[in-house]
C-alpha cells in the first residue's frame, strides 16, 4: 500500500499504516530505567476517504485519543506510518511538520483547558493565521471576526478573554481555532463529552454544517454510540490498543461481528420502549487487561463470551469479510 | 446578546477599539487599594532617594562631636549618631543604597533564574538534569553564607553587594518556573498550540510564560524584600556597604549595644520601620501585580 492519491469518490486522504504507540515505564531517580511499556496502541490499520467521517469508538483508555493525537504526529508514533495527501508525517521533522499543520488541525476534549486563559479570544484564534503567516493586522482582525460568526459566535466577542465563556461557547472557540488555517481534515478528539446534553445537540450539528459547508474529513473519537452513528459514515471500535472491526456505519450498527462489538452495541439503550423491553444486555465479566501487559492471543479473550482455544494462542488477522468490513476475530473470516 | 446572521452584524471595530495590554493592566492595578498605597509608598522612597540630598537637609558624613547621641530636637529631627552624625540625613541617603540593591540584585537573579528554569522546565530531559543538579548545589549551601563568604572575598562595596545577590539567589526562582513549566507543558492548551504549529520559542514566550507571571511577580516581590533584608543583614554583621556610607541595616548595628536598645530608640527605631515600611509595600504591590496579570481574576 502507498500513500498516492486516487481521484474520485475512493480519494483517500489519510491512511494509517500499522500504527503503535508505546509510552515506556521508568523508575529510578538519577539513572532511569524502562521497566515495562504501555502499549497504547499496537499496531493498527485504515484509512479515512476525503469528505467522510469515521467515527472511532471504544471505552476509556483503550486508546482513541492517543490514536488521534498520534495520527497528528503530537505524541511521535513508536512505528508505523501515516500517510497524509501522499506525505508520510512520521518522517517529517521541526519545520517541515509545522507547515504541515496547516492541513491539519485538532478539537479538544476539554474546552476549559485547551484555551489559553491569559490570551484573548482574537488572539487565541488569530495565532494560526499568524505562526503560518496567512493575515496579519486589519487582515487578521476581519478573517477572525468571519471565523467567530462561522462557528456561531458574536464578533465582538474578540477583546474577551476564555473564562468569560460557557463551556459551549469555548468549543466554538476551539472549533473556529481549529477552522482557522482552512484545514482539510480535523481530529476530534471527543469533542462533546464534556458538555451539557443540550449543548451537544448544537455542537454536533455545527460540526456537521462546517463538514459540508468547507468539504472537511473528520476523525471523530468518542464513546457516545449513538452521537457517533449520527455523525459518521463508517465507524471502527477499538478495545485495548487495537481496533477490533471497522465497517459502514449502519452495517456495523445492525450486524456487529466482533463479539466485543456486539457486547458495546448491546449497551446502548433504545428509544423505543418496546423494543428497549425486550434488549438483551451482553455484560462482560472482569476488568480490562493492563495495556502494559496485554494478553497472549487476541487482546479480547480474557472477557470474551464466545473464546476459543486459538484465541488466547494466536492473534487474529484484520481481515475484511466483505464490503470493506473488517473483523479481527478467529470466528469470524477464518 | 443573540448570536445574529452573517449580513445584519456590522463591527464597529473603532468603537471596541482594544485597549493595550499595558492599559488593561493598569486599570486593574489601580482598583486594589493596598497595592497603590504600596507604590506610593514606593515611589516616595524612590523620589527620597533621588533627592536625597534636598531631603535630608544636613550632611550625613559630618560629624559634629558636640553633639553625640543627642535625643531628637529641632535641629536634629531623629537625633544624632554615636559620632555625632544627623540621624534623619543618614536614614535619607540609606534609602539609596536599600532601593538599589532590593531593585538591582532581584532583577539580575529574576532574569538568571526565569531563562534557566524555562530552558529546563521546556527541553527537559538532559538539559533538565544538568540545570537542576547546578541548582541543587547552590541550594545546598545557605546562601548567607555563601554572601558572606564571597563579599568577603571580592570586597564589599554597594555594586559588589548587588551582584552577588544577582548571581547567587536565583536558584529558587529557577525552581520555581521550571515547576511552573513543566505543569503547563502537560495542559491541554499547550498541546492545542503545538497542533496549531506554534513554533518553539513563540510558544514559551507567548504561551508558557504568560502563565508563570503570577508566580514570577510573587518571589520577585518577596525576593525584593529578602534582598533588602540581606543587605541590612550584611551591613548589620559589617559586611554590607563600606561604612561611612549609610545603609538601614548598618544602621541597626547600633542596636547591638544594649544602652543604644533600652535609652536610645531613636537611633535603632527609624531604620527598623523603613525596612518593615519597604518590604511591606514591596510585597502589596506583588500582590496587586499578580491579581491584575490574571485576567482570570475579577476585579472590574
Amino acid at each position: 500500500m502507498t500513500g498516492t492519491n486516487e481521484t474520485g469518490k475512493n480519494d483517500i486522504l489519510v491512511r494509517v499504516e500499522n500504527l503503535k504507540m508505546y509510552f515506556p515505564i521508568t523508575q529510578g531517580i538519577i539513572i532511569q530505567r524502562q521497566v515495562g511499556t504501555i502499549k497504547a496502541v499496537d499496531g493498527i490499520s485504515f484509512f479515512i476517504r476525503r469528505g467522510e467521517t469515521l467515527g472511532l469508538v471504544g471505552e476509556s483508555g483503550c486508546g482513541k485519543s492517543t490514536t488521534g493525537r498520534a495520527i497528528l504526529q503530537l505524541y511521535r508514533p513508536t512505528a508505523g506510518d501515516v500517510w497524509f495527501e501522499g506525505v508520510n508525517l512520521v518522517q517529517l521533522k521541526g519545520e517541515q511538520l509545522r507547515r504541515m499543520r496547516r492541513k491539519m488541525q485538532m478539537i479538544f476534549q476539554d474546552p476549559y483547558a485547551s484555551l489559553n486563559p491569559r490570551m484573548t479570544v482574537g488572539n487565541i484564534i488569530g495565532e494560526p493565521l499568524e505562526v503560518h503567516n496567512i493575515a496579519t493586522g486589519k487582515e487578521r482582525r476581519e478573517r477572525v471576526q468571519e471565523l467567530l460568526q462561522v462557528v456561531g459566535l458574536n464578533p465582538y466577542f474578540v477583546n474577551r478573554y476564555p473564562h468569560e465563556f460557557s463551556g459551549g461557547q469555548r468549543q466554538r472557540i476551539g472549533i473556529a481555532r481549529a477552522l482557522a488555517v482552512n484545514p482539510s481534515f480535523i481530529v476530534c478528539d471527543e469533542p462533546i463529552s464534556a458538555l451539557d446534553v443540550s449543548i451537544q445537540a448544537q455542537i454536533i450539528n455545527l460540526l456537521e454544517e462546517l463538514q459540508d459547508q468547507f468539504g472537511l474529513t473528520y476523525l471523530f473519537i468518542a464513546h457516545d454510540l449513538s452521537v457517533v452513528r449520527h455523525i459518521s459514515n463508517r465507524v471502527a471500535v477499538m478495545y485495548l490498543g487495537k481496533i477490533m472491526e471497522l465497517a459502514d456505519r449502519d452495517e456495523l450498527y445492525e450486524n456487529p461481528l466482533h463479539p466485543y462489538s456486539k457486547a458495546l452495541l448491546s449497551a446502548v439503550p433504545i428509544p423505543d420502549p418496546v423494543i428497549e423491553e425486550k434488549r438483551q444486555r451482553i455484560i462482560l465479566k472482569g476488568d480490562v487487561p493492563s495495556p502494559a501487559n496485554p494478553p497472549k492471543g487476541c487482546n479480547f479473550c480474557t472477557r470474551c463470551p464466545e473464546v476459543m482455544d486459538i484465541c488466547r494462542e494466536e492473534e487474529p488477522a484484520f481481515v475484511d469479510v466483505g464490503g470493506e468490513h473488517w473483523v479481527a476475530c478467529w470466528r469470524v473470516g477464518h | 446578546m443573540a448570536v445574529q446572521g452573517t449580513q445584519t452584524v456590522n463591527v464597529n471595530w473603532r468603537a471596541m477599539r482594544q485597549e493595550s495590554m499595558g492599559q488593561r493592566i493598569l486599570r486593574r492595578f489601580l482598583r486594589h487599594r493596598l497595592a497603590v498605597a504600596g507604590a506610593v509608598v514606593i515611589i516616595i522612597l524612590a523620589l527620597v532617594a533621588i533627592l536625597a540630598p534636598y531631603v535630608a537637609g544636613q550632611d550625613p558624613y559630618y560629624q559634629d562631636y558636640s553633639a553625640i547621641r543627642t535625643p531628637p530636637s529641632r535641629e536634629h529631627i531623629l537625633g544624632t549618631d554615636p559620632l555625632g552624625r544627623d540621624v534623619w540625613a543618614r536614614l535619607v541617603y540609606a534609602t539609596r543604597v536599600s532601593l538599589s540593591v532590593g531593585l538591582v540584585a532581584v532583577m539580575i537573579y529574576t532574569i538568571i533564574g526565569t531563562i534557566l528554569g524555562a530552558l529546563a522546565g521546556y527541553y527537559g530531559g538532559a538539559v533538565d538534569t544538568f540545570i537542576m543538579r547546578i541548582t541543587d548545589v547552590f541550594m545546598c549551601f545557605p546562601l548567607l553564607i555563601i554572601i558572606i563568604t564571597v563579599v568577603a572575598l571580592v570586597g564589599a562595596s554597594l555594586y559588589n553587594i548587588m551582584a552577588v545577590i544577582g548571581l547567587l539567589a536565583w536558584p529558587s526562582i529557577c525552581r520555581l518556573v521550571r515547576g511552573q513549566f513543566l505543569s503547563l507543558r502537560e495542559q491541554e492548551f499547550i498541546t492545542a498550540a503545538r497542533c496549531v504549529g506554534v513554533p518553539g520559542g513563540r510558544l514559551i514566550l507567548r504561551h508558557l510564560l504568560p502563565n508563570c507571571v503570577g508566580p514570577i511577580t510573587v518571589a520577585a516581590t518577596f525576593g525584593m524584600a529578602g534582598a533588602i533584608l540581606t543587605e541590612a543583614s550584611l551591613s548589620f554583621l559589617g559586611l554590607g556597604v563600606p561604612p561611612p556610607q549609610p545603609s538601614w541595616g548598618q544602621m541597626l548595628t547600633d542596636a547591638q549595644k544594649l544602652t543604644v536598645l533600652s535609652r536610645m530608640p531613636w537611633l535603632w527605631v527609624p531604620p527598623g520601620i523603613m525596612i518593615a515600611l519597604t518590604v511591606l509595600c514591596v510585597n502589596f504591590v506583588g500582590d496587586g501585580l499578580r491579581d491584575a496579570l490574571d485576567p482570570r481574576m475579577r476585579i472590574d
